[in-house]
């Protein structure tokens, strides 16, 4: 028969104040096991303070052939970033 | 896809890697860099997979506690590793199992050092010192390859691999500095290593066939034969200071290249090695091929657990 | 040695790590999976860690030149305590967890005493041991319930191993002459109060596990008077050889 461990995603956060980093993945048969595995795989060298699991498949991602209409409309709005405003040098902090 | 379309794509990802840009998994690419890739990276993997047995050997022999701990927490390590390479695979959409069924079959290949016994402690000083060093001359210009995955797995094989050499001269540091018995040990396991280590970097230039190719993909920076250079000038001198004689006769520092001069590497030993026709290769196919298969039944119970559960939690909901 | 009781006490806990973990060492490389290699290595290193930490402070107690890899490596077999359960072989897979598990909830409860210890270094290393052997009981019980309720071949093979190594279970609880005296002293555990919530927690995960709880009431025992079964002569044979062969050296 042999059915396969599916492949779980895993995301350690460092250390509390930082979010939960994508570091890898690993095959475990259920969430329970994909956290121990997760835990030995990942954390070994007191990488982290929290794990998330999440089986691959359930993650929906975008597609890179949709780039151009997905991504590239952000980049002509400058009006969004501080530099766009012009002030004059005398006010600062702000 | 016209041909004229796909060379178009083609040209615009060759750009991108000059250009230093990241290959992500679901970007668009040639077939054969997607076939390289996997070939390169299942067999990085498979090798440090296969690694772990040499060294395991010794695991329940070390010598003292502290030499025990060092070593089983390297073997894993190299579990570890085998495993962040496995995964940057299969983001190629192949599989771990059908990796392993390649290896399992002998379709696939792996470093052949680890094909020759480990038959005294002091093996794991040498391999560790040796194996380990070449290893890391071949993989530190790989933290920046043009594959994403594999480079990330690659940063995170070199972070964690920076103890194992240290952990191997360590071992030779301490038995080149005791009795007698145990510096010809040393001298014993470093006679052994040598050759099949400096082998290790690969063949020479002239007979490489995939160099050209792999430079252009950052799968490769610098060529066999200038890593293996680079490997013995940093090792000779290594052996120097531990008081440890390189075996090579014709070694000698030539003034004006600022390097090592070298012997003739045996070269037919080393294809034979690659062929199946080292002392361990049967060894050690026996021993993957029986952790798979005894591991089935296990795997499977481990699944069939599982969806037991999720089918007991969805009625549950019901 | 002044201290004897309590040298011959701490040899009889570290004992057990030891000789576990080195069973457990056995495997590295060869798991079912990656990941449960990677897993049972991890519980190696924790209970060679614990062995350490024990062996160093009985070395201090003895007050000679002795070190942590003489008490490990130089003894003669009749002189290690250990438990018959944990030098039990790596059969299969199912072995290795239930004696594991076997063990764990034993480990668990024994160190959750131990931390109230008057001998503050002892309850120190309980302290830290504790939280990595909680982390072992869940592991090996989840795997157990894996593994019995999991297919009809791994519930036979979980069943055989837990059949074949109930009968080591009892000997967890016999009490040597070092430690009567110290649970007189207050320094050690009285592990025969340890007995019922053991089987309560066995039991509990076996029958989770579907597994048949065995009803023998026959038990092995010796382990730590140090007559121990055939098995033992050959782990040892490894975990000193080095010692042995090259007297004398250092690593």
């Amino acid at each position: 028969m042999s059915k396969n461990w599916p492949l779980w995603e895993i995301f350690v956060r460092s250390k509390n104040g930082l979010e939960h980093r994508h570091f890898g993945s690993l095959h475990a048969a259920d969430a329970e096991m994909a956290l121990e595995n997760a835990r030995d795989v990942y954390t070994r060298r007191n990488e982290g303070v929290s794990i998330w699991v999440v089986e691959s498949k359930n993650i929906t991602a975008s597609n890179p052939e949709h780039n151009g209409e997905m991504f590239e409309p952000a980049q002509d709005k400058v009006y969004r970033h501080p530099t766009f405003y012009d002030l004059p040098d005398e006010v600062k902090h702000m | 896809m016209s041909e004229e379309q796909i060379k178009n794509l083609e040209k615009q990802f060759e750009e991108r890697i000059a250009r230093d840009e990241k290959i992500e998994p679901k970007d668009w690419m040639p077939e054969k860099y997607r076939k390289t890739h996997i070939r390169q990276m299942s067999q990085h993997a498979h090798s440090e997979i296969i690694g772990m047995l040499p060294e395991g050997n010794w695991i329940t022999r070390a010598p003292s506690l502290r030499r025990k701990v060092a070593l089983l927490a390297k073997v894993q390590d190299e579990a570890g590793h085998g495993l962040y390479l496995y995964s940057a695979c299969e983001t190629l959409g192949v599989s771990r199992d059908e990796l392993y069924e390649q290896l399992h079959s002998g379709k696939a290949k792996y470093s052949s050092i680890f094909n020759y016994p480990t038959i005294t402690w002091a093996d794991m000083g040498a391999i560790g010192w040796l194996v380990d060093g070449a290893a890391i001359i071949n993989q530190v210009p790989l933290c920046n390859t043009s594959y994403g995955p594999y480079a990330r797995a690659m940063i995170r094989v070199c972070k964690e691999e920076s103890f194992h050499q240290r952990q191997g001269f360590e071992i030779m540091i301490k038995l080149a500095n005791g009795t007698p018995e145990q510096k010809d040990m040393a001298q014993d396991a470093l006679n052994r290593w040598w050759w099949p280590s400096l082998m290790m970097l690969g063949p020479t230039d002239a007979e490489s066939i995939h160099t050209e190719q792999s430079m252009k993909w950052k799968l490769k920076r610098k060529s066999n034969d200038d890593l293996r250079q680079q490997f013995i000038d940093q090792t000779v001198p290594q052996a120097e200071l531990i008081g440890l004689t390189i075996p090579d006769p014709d070694l000698k520092w030539n003034e004006e290249r600022q390097s090592y001069d070298f012997g003739e590497i045996n070269w037919d030993e080393f294809w034979q090695v690659v062929k199946g026709h080292g002392p361990m290769n049967k060894e050690r196919m026996k021993a993957r091929v029986n952790a798979w298969e005894e591991g089935e039944w296990v795997r499977d119970a481990a699944m069939a657990y599982a969806e037991k559960k999720q089918e007991r939690k969805e009625k549950q909901v019901v | 040695m002044k201290n004897e009781n309590l040298y011959n006490y701490i040899l009889g806990i570290a004992d057990n790590s030891l000789i576990l973990g080195q069973r457990l060492g056995e495997l590295t490389g060869h798991g079912p999976s990656l990941e449960t290699d990677i897993a049972c290595t991890n519980i190696s290193l924790d209970l060679f860690g614990q062995v350490r930490s024990y062996f160093q402070y009985a070395a201090k107690i003895a007050g000679d030149d002795r070190t942590e890899d003489d008490i490990a490596m130089l003894r003669k077999e009749r002189d290690y305590k250990n438990v018959l359960l944990v030098e039990q072989p790596n059969t299969n897979f199912a072995y290795t967890m239930a004696r594991q598990f076997l063990f764990d909830v034993y480990h668990l409860a024994f160190l959750s005493e131990l931390q109230k210890s008057t001998d503050l270094t002892l309850s120190a290393i309980a302290n830290k041991c504790i939280k990595e052997v909680s982390y072992h009981e869940r592991f090996s019980s989840d795997w157990i319930k894996r593994l019995g309720d999991g297919t009809e071949e791994s519930k036979v093979k979980m069943q055989e191993a837990i059949d074949g190594l109930w009968t080591y279970t009892d000997e967890l609880f016999h009490q040597t002459e070092a430690d009567k005296a110290m649970v007189a002293e207050g320094i050690g555990v009285d592990v025969t109060k340890l007995k019922d919530a053991y089987y309560a927690r066995v039991n509990e995960i076996l029958e989770e596990a579907t597994l048949e709880i065995p009803e023998s009431k026959w038990f092995q025992k010796g382990g730590k008077e140090g007559i121990h079964t055939e098995h033992m002569g050959y782990l040892l044979a490894e975990l000193q050889y080095m010692q042995r062969a090259y007297p004398n050296m250092e690593w």
